[in-house]
């Protein structure tokens, strides 16, 4: 028994010497062999228990067995450690430089006017206002009469505002560029109207009207094709000290700041009365302390409501227009209004 | 309206300091424009009289004098001013003043002391003029600080008045509303009516009332044309902005500044019988005093006698009738004239004049006796003369009424926001001189009628914005409104124009804004459009026409960016596009025009930007295809062979969505690549708007749990073969089984002749019910086959 136990003691430790010196499977399976196969020296011990005396045969066997799953044991922990060091070094072998640029498609841009366009819509839109639109070449009834706008006021010049040659070559009266975005105020009003008609009172008009407006005029600061926002409210009861506080909290918005000083000056407009030019001041940053002007507002006036189908003795409203060409140079500190018309890609893609 | 702060504040003076007194002016809607100071600081310099001048003896240019600085001893000063004389009272700066720029000391110039400088108005800074020094009025005292001799401690404030201000048009204006704003007091200058001392007149006819309702003129006879403007005048005119020219016309303008009334002095001698105001005959010339030579329109008023026309009644004044230095008898002219008859008609000519400013807004029309008197009395008192009576004529009629208007208190707090008082509204409107009375038996109603200075006040809103105004627009909450809460509709299958943007910009394209008016020539070019819409009054030749497709801004800023070096450009605008319509409706003449909104997009430059791992190549047909796929996805569109002007034959499409038109795609025009010098092909797409805001609902279909076949057939076909019309007929013929035919490659080159190709199809079969068998799978591809032997003539690879 002692030799049988010093045999199966010299027999594991070779065993698991040989398994730790097999350096890939290949080698460990051969290894395996020597010991587990069919030939190997331990299957050969255990196929000799049957010639020996039944006494003996039960303390060898057991012997074996123990010296048998040590054997296997350490094999499955080599295949483990193989199988581990091989996935090691699969790995190794693939590590990316993750440090080069991802490559595809990168992105395009909005325009930065379409940009606070958008946060315009979107701000007046959780206010309830919706947004419309109209036609560019517009009816001089639309654009000018519909807004009070008397015959011989200077805006209606060929100075101020852009007319179309008619068939004869001469200047074609009805139409125009419109020069503000307030004709979409009256078609508004108009659809509102007949949309309601049927309702004793009118259910309240919230709308913003954004888009291109034309004037005769270019220069550095002045550009003859620019963007306007127009915005109305009609109501039965609707005030100018609502509309203080619609334009005053949307200005705060738009900029993220409360470090800004929004005034309402008296001024006039053919299209609403009260009037007013409303300036904001930064109190920080580069425009520190200056007044600039940055919309025109005003109750609708009366004849502008009659106009558009109102009541105007049953229903008040207020209007806003604003630009958003200025109201983005001041967002993104845009030192030039031509930068918008140009299409410098390289202006443009910061936008992005 | 530009002005001095002095004049201002001798007519009504609150005490407020400049800024102060600009903040009122501004937030009660009379704007401060623009408010500097006569002179730049300096100190030191006085009122001083040259005793004596001698050359100086080592320089030709330079002088050595005496002068007389109120110093009690004179001073040596060296003086290099060509007008230097004797007796001439000049500004000197005394050693120890600082001059802008400039600090005098006592000095050595060529060797000799002097003791200080005398100036120029440029030295001093309150003019450009540099012609010598400021020669100043005999009568100003020697010693006197020049900045209270030429009360230079003053500021020039210059007004944007809104069009319905007309009366703020003068000094009285002005100071009245602020006295209304300030509650300070309005003292208005004394007039002393003048004595008439002689029985010569002038007839006066109107023969226009409706223009001119009310006309008033006197003769002073003995005047001296060439007496000095009085300096205090002359002063105030100046830093109103008007060149001072001789005492007479000074005078008529400084009352028009001061009162709000324009007058017109004639040479009497040149006059000829009776006054006219009448509408020009035919072929009626008249020579105005700037010169121009013009034929007056027949709705232009004149100022006639019984010779010729005159004036241009309340613009200009004429040429021949004008005041000279000879003129020794006056004839004046205080009128009012009716803002329609005046509006616009200067402008019609190219030009503005103070009078016809203030007439086509409005002038007081109870002024002209008050200002005619003013008038004289300051004429006489400079230029000697008698004065004869004044002559009135008026049609009562035709001048404009002032009737009284109705203010409910309670709708101004509806209106405003705020509450006001009956008695509050009554103390800020009389305050404006409007006059105020309770209405008849009307609780809360208010009877207000406007002064006759004041064109802007017919209607109940026109009061309450006067109440606003001087309640201030500050002192009205910002109230955040209460409303009716209520959902906004949020259509889920519409894109709203913002939304396409973004579509647009997640596939590279950066948006761009150009012009909707364009030259001519990309009309032609891009859309052949020969008779586009044209401006009647273009900005310049480059912006003369509507456009009617976006494709020329596109091109014209690749140019601009190819100019910038940058060589990959994907760019992309949204807007209107303008034709003419066929559809006219006759209450809309904006229907005239078509006017779609539209996106349009170019590609030019690589595919990708340049980076490792992708091979560099340009951007072709394909790529931008995808793009537009893309953006309609998951509709299908059906491109289609076509001929567009701005295009490639051979390489441009139609792009159908069922059987709309939605639009074209395709290689800009080699022709148009060339003319345009673009170096490259750029590939442009134009799509509707409307259809692409157009979302289909989404069409659920049942998800199969049963497993999917796919067999692939690779057909040889003749080159022509349109690729997906080949799979539209398989598509077509093909049973419900067959979810989906997909053309996965297209093969051209070794193995197949010249004119022929390869097209791969994946055929993915699937039942939503059972396991598909091999016998019925081999069935529908053979039948598939079978029908693109017969149609299409391919023969299986």
């Amino acid at each position: 028994m002692d030799n049988l136990d010093q045999h199966l003691e010299q027999l594991a430790t070779a065993a698991i010497a040989d398994f730790s010196a097999a350096a890939e499977p290949a080698r460990l399976e051969d290894a395996k062999a020597v010991y587990l196969g069919k030939e190997g020296s331990l299957t050969i011990l255990l196929k000799g228990l049957g010639k020996l005396p039944a006494e003996e045969r039960k303390l060898a066997g057991a012997a074996i067995n123990v010296a048998k799953t040590r054997i296997e044991s350490a094999l499955a922990a080599r295949r483990d450690e193989l199988k581990n060091a091989q996935l090691e070094a699969q790995l190794a072998a693939e590590a990316l430089d993750v440090t080069l640029p991802g490559r595809g498609m990168p992105q395009g841009s909005l325009h930065p006017v379409t940009k606070s366009l958008e946060r315009i819509e979107q701000l007046f839109r959780s206010l309830g206002f919706d947004v419309a639109d109209g036609p560019e070449i517009e009816s001089d009834w639309h654009n000018f009469t519909a807004l009070n706008t008397p015959e011989n006021h200077p805006a209606r010049s060929m100075h101020d505002t852009f007319y179309l040659k008619g068939v004869d070559g001469k200047v074609q009266e009805d139409v125009l560029l419109r020069t503000h975005t307030s004709p979409v105020q009256v078609r508004a009003m108009l659809a509102h109207v007949a949309r309601y008609k049927h309702l004793e009172t009118l259910p309240e008009l919230r709308v913003i009207c954004p888009g291109r407006v034309y004037r005769v005029d270019s220069d550095a600061t002045h550009s003859p094709m620019f963007h306007q926002v127009e915005g109305l409210w009609i109501g039965e009861n609707v005030s100018f000290a609502d509309l203080k506080g619609v334009v005053a909290d949307f200005l705060r918005r738009f900029f993220e700041s409360d470090d800004m000083t929004v005034r309402f000056r008296p001024s006039f407009f053919p299209f609403t009365e009260p009037s007013a030019e409303i300036d904001v001041a930064f109190t920080s940053g580069a425009l520190q302390g200056r007044w600039l002007e940055i919309a025109g507002c005003g109750m609708v006036h009366p004849n502008v409501l009659r106009f558009g189908g109102f009541d105007a003795e049953k229903y008040t409203g207020f209007a806003f227009g604003m630009g958003p060409d200025r109201l983005a140079m001041l967002r993104y500190s845009i030192p030039d209004l031509r930068l918008f018309f140009e299409g410098d890609l390289r202006f443009l893609s910061q936008f992005n | 309206m530009q002005f001095s702060e002095s004049w201002l504040r001798s007519l009504c003076n609150p005490p407020l300091t400049t800024d102060g007194l600009c903040h009122v002016l501004t937030m009660a809607g009379l704007e401060v424009e623009e408010v500097k100071p006569v002179a730049p600081v300096f100190s030191g310099v006085v009122v001083a009289q040259v005793l004596t001048v001698e050359k100086h003896p080592n320089a030709d240019k330079l002088n050595v004098c005496t002068v007389d600085a109120g110093q009690g001893e004179a001073l040596h000063i060296v003086c290099g001013a060509p007008n230097v004389a004797v007796g001439i009272k000049v500004p000197c700066a005394t050693v120890g003043a600082s001059l802008p720029g400039m600090d005098i000391r006592q000095a050595k110039v060529r060797g000799l002391d002097s003791f200080g400088m005398l100036c120029s108005a440029r030295e001093l800074g309150i003019a450009e003029d540099h012609g010598g020094l400021l020669v100043l009025p005999a009568e100003m005292k020697v010693g006197e600080n020049i900045r209270t001799a030429l009360n230079l401690d003053d500021h020039l404030i210059t007004l944007k008045l809104t069009p319905n201000r007309a009366d703020c048009f003068s000094l009285l204006g002005i100071a009245r509303e602020l006295s209304a704003l300030t509650g300070a007091p309005l003292t208005l200058p004394e007039l002393l009516p003048v004595t008439v001392t002689h029985s010569d007149r002038r007839t006066l006819v109107l023969d226009a009332p409706s223009a001119c309702p009310r006309y008033c003129g006197r003769i002073v006879r003995g005047v001296n044309a060439l007496a000095p403007t009085p300096e205090r005048i002359k002063q105030r005119i100046e830093r109103s902005g008007i060149r001072a020219i001789s005492a007479a016309v000074d005078i008529t303008n400084y009352v028009m500044l001061e009162l709000g009334q324009p007058l017109h002095a004639f040479d009497n001698a040149k006059l000829s019988g009776a006054i006219h105001v009448r509408y020009p005959k035919a072929q009626e010339r008249l020579i105005l005093l700037n010169g121009m030579d013009i034929e007056p329109q027949a709705d232009m008023t004149l100022i006639a006698d019984e010779q010729q026309a005159l004036a241009l009644a309340g613009v200009m004044g004429g040429e021949a009738s004008s005041v000279t230095g000879a003129t020794a008898d006056i004839f004046l002219e205080s009128a009012f004239f009716a803002p329609v008859a005046i509006a616009g008609k200067a402008r019609t000519m190219g030009f503005s004049s103070d009078a016809s400013h203030r007439f086509e807004r409005g002038v007081d029309f109870n002024l002209p006796q008050q200002a005619i008197e003013r008038a004289t009395e300051l004429i006489i008192a400079c230029c000697g003369g008698q004065a004869g009576e004044i002559v009135e004529a008026v049609s009562a009629e035709h001048l404009p009424t002032r009737l009284p208007v109705i203010l409910r208190v309670a709708r101004v707090s509806k209106v405003l926001g705020i509450e006001v008082s009956a008695e509050r509204a009554t103390a800020l409107l009389s305050g404006l001189g409007l006059q105020v009375e309770p209405a008849n038996g009307q609780e809360g109603h208010l009877l207000v009628t406007p002064p006759s200075f004041r064109f802007d006040i017919e209607i109940e809103e026109d009061l309450i914005e006067e109440i606003a105004r001087l309640h201030g627009y500050g002192n009205i909450p910002s109230n955040p409104p209460v409303a009716r809460a209520t959902m906004m509709p949020a259509a889920e299958f519409t894109r709203n124009p913002m939304q396409v943007r973004h579509a647009v910009a997640a596939r590279d394209y950066h948006e761009i804004v150009t012009y909707s008016f364009v030259e001519a020539a990309w009309e032609k070019d891009f859309a052949n459009n020969a008779d586009p819409i044209e401006l009647a009054n273009p900005i310049a030749n480059q912006m003369s026409v509507m456009r009617s497709t976006l494709i020329g801004g596109l091109v014209d800023t690749l140019v601009t960016n190819r100019k910038r070096q940058t060589e990959r450009v994907r760019i992309f605008e949204l807007g209107r596009c303008f034709s003419k319509s066929d559809d006219t409706a006759k209450d809309d003449p904006s229907a005239q025009f078509s006017q779609p909104l539209r996106v349009a997009g170019l590609a030019a430059g690589l595919a990708a930007p340049e980076q490792w791992g992708i091979p560099s190549r340009r951007v072709d047909f394909y790529d931008v295809k995808a793009d537009v796929e893309a953006l309609f996805s998951p509709e299908e569109l059906r491109f289609v062979p076509m001929n567009h002007p701005a295009l490639h034959p051979g390489r441009c499409a139609e792009i159908f969505l069922g059987d709309q038109s939605v639009g074209v795609l395709g290689e800009l025009h080699p022709r148009w690549v060339q003319k345009y010098a673009l170096g490259q092909t750029p590939i442009v797409f134009e799509l509707a708007l409307a259809q692409l805001m157009a979302r289909p609902f989404i069409d659920y279909k049942e998800v199969s749990r049963f497993p999917m076949v796919v067999r692939d057939l690779a057909l040889v076909l003749e080159q022509s073969q349109p690729a997906l019309k080949v799979r539209d007929a398989l598509r077509a013929a093909a049973p419900a089984l067959v979810r989906d035919i997909v053309l996965f490659d297209v093969y051209q080159g070794q193995g197949l002749l010249e004119s022929q190709k390869s097209l791969a199809f994946h055929i993915v079969m699937q039942d939503t019910q059972r396991t598909l068998e091999d016998v019925e799978i081999e069935e529908i591809v053979s039948n598939l086959l079978q029908i693109a032997q017969k149609d299409f003539g391919a023969v299986l690879r």
